[in-house]
């Protein structure tokens, strides 16, 4: 009874793909457009053992991760300010929703311009994607810190930063966590995107060659793998946000 | 606060925002005429305005670009409400259904879209149909996912109700489990909206079919620098108005439920 509550999430799954194994090697035999399952498992395995597995993904996750420690840190100090500040928050309004509605990807041509190819131009788009909902939950996420905390702030005659980094990022810590697992998300969906868009690095140039290259197993190793990265890294943001939420508390 | 100054604070605090907005562009012309930041990446405000004014005249290139932009937009959007909410529909309904398939649509959803786009490319070539394929499917996921959470969502009183009423799967669908998705649905439409305008773009820069993705990239390898501002401003107008239209839409559906 509990194996076959265990194994009902992988019947879905592994029925599609023996289909489709079966479809390409009965119906089509020769495809240039597609592989089977079986193919691509050992064009991955292939691409474990000449290295570019993991060299890719290196470059994916570690462009994803510089750009948003940058989003993050600027998102946050911004955040902080709008949420602690009535007046700063309303000032910026005009700015913040004229510049917030770009999409990220329209700053690729721009980035690719000002950096040429390569790590930088990857991180400044990521950063900028990652900026606006980290900013936007942070500052939520200040303006409902309790009122009574900040008063005892200034009982204590805390400055700005002190009020800031001592009462007010730890009462809202565990929200923060919520914006991050969501910002994680958009930074690697961004950084593979900038990949197949242009910058001939990492996971997604490697998945656009394989295709042009007329190797669909290989192209399909590829999209594999960015499927189970992307499972990995967002189950991996979502337990760090639990883990945060228990020992912090998850109300304020 | 009395009625008097709490309808003059917006006003004023908009003119204020607006005031710091000009700041910023007038930053912005400072720094490009002073040559603090290279024209070759920064153009001059006055020459992206110039850019935008001959691209959106008449005969202009820029006009055509932003609609084909937008169509593609809401054609993939479109696609992508339909196939979630019927789709969703079908999985949300039946507790089997959703046990079987939903650890699977998980498991997709991070799937950034535009990783896609190498296979689309691959079965369907360098068209519009694989761009808008791509569009819909990258689109559909936040759809399909709010509407099998919003028919799992249904009250239990309700399902009883249903019961009791001998309503059919259709009925059902249409009088209960239906309006009671319908917030999750406009809100998974919403972020839909969003990757259909960034999945467009992403397609017409790679597979260069005509629209403002492919204008600004062919733009930036051109170094026309205030050609390729417009087009980023183009996209953000984009972006600005169909968030906004979408949420005034979004609040006048769900009118009937705060009452």
């Amino acid at each position: 009874m509990r194996l076959t509550r265990w194994l009902r999430p992988w019947w879905f799954p592994i029925a599609l793909l023996a289909l489709f194994e079966a479809y390409l090697r009965v119906v089509v035999q020769q495809s240039d457009a597609l592989a089977p399952p079986s193919a691509a498992l050992r064009a991955f395995i292939g691409l474990i053992g000449d290295g570019s597995l993991l060299q890719a993904t290196a470059f994916t996750l570690g462009s994803a991760a510089l750009g948003l420690l940058i989003g993050t840190a600027l998102g946050v100090a911004f955040g902080v300010w709008f949420g602690l500040s009535g007046r700063a928050a309303r000032l910026s309004l005009v700015s913040v929703e004229m510049l917030r509605p770009v999409p990220a990807v329209a700053l690729i041509p721009l980035a690719m311009l000002v950096f040429g190819f390569g790590l930088r131009m990857e991180i400044a788009v990521v950063a900028f994607a990652t900026l606006w909902p980290m900013l936007l939950l942070t500052q939520g996420a200040v303006t409902q810190v309790d009122a009574r905390l900040l008063e005892v702030s200034r009982v204590l005659g805390l400055s700005a930063w002190q009020r800031s980094v001592k009462i007010v990022l730890p009462a809202c810590v565990a929200r923060l966590f919520v914006a991050l697992r969501l910002s994680v998300a958009i930074a690697l969906v961004v950084a593979v995107t900038v990949e197949i868009a242009a910058n001939p690095n990492g996971m997604g140039y490697a998945m656009m060659i394989a295709q042009q290259s007329l190797d669909p197993a290989q192209m399909l190793a590829w999209l594999g793998w960015i499927g189970v990265v992307g499972y990995a890294v967002n189950a991996l943001a979502l337990g760090l946000q639990r883990v945060v939420a228990r020992r912090m508390g998850a109300g304020s | 606060m009395t009625a008097i100054s709490r309808k003059a604070r917006p006003l004023g605090s908009s003119l204020g925002s607006g005031i710091v907005f000009a700041a910023l562009v007038a930053l912005w012309w400072a720094a490009s005429h002073a040559g603090w930041i290279s024209r070759v990446f920064l153009p001059t405000p006055e020459a992206t305005l110039d850019s935008l004014r001959a691209g959106l005249a008449a005969g202009g290139e820029l006009a055509s670009f932003t609609l084909a932009t937008t169509l593609r937009m809401l054609e993939g959007w479109l696609l992508a409400s339909l196939l979630g909410v019927a789709l969703g529909a079908l999985i949300g309904i039946s507790p089997t259904a959703r046990a079987y398939l939903q650890p699977t649509l998980e498991f997709v959803r991070p799937l950034p879209a535009s990783a896609l786009m190498p296979l689309a490319i691959a079965l369907l070539g360098l068209s519009p149909a694989m761009v808008l394929s791509v569009v819909a499917f990258g689109a559909m996921w936040p759809v399909l996912l709010a509407t099998v959470h919003g028919f799992a969502a249904v009250d239990a009183r309700l399902l009883e109700v249903a019961r009791c009423l001998q309503l059919t799967r259709g009925e059902f669908v249409r009088t209960i489990g239906l309006p009671n998705a319908l917030p999750d649905i406009l809100a998974g439409m919403r972020l839909s909206l969003t990757v259909s305008l960034i999945v467009s773009v992403v397609g017409e820069m790679i597979a260069s079919q005509p629209g403002l993705g492919q204008a600004i990239l062919l733009a930036a390898r051109a170094f026309h620098a205030s050609e390729l501002f417009a087009g980023i401003v183009l996209l953000g107008v984009i972006g600005f108005a169909s968030n906004t239209l979408l949420g005034y839409a979004e609040r006048a559906l769900l009118k009937w439920q705060s009452t």
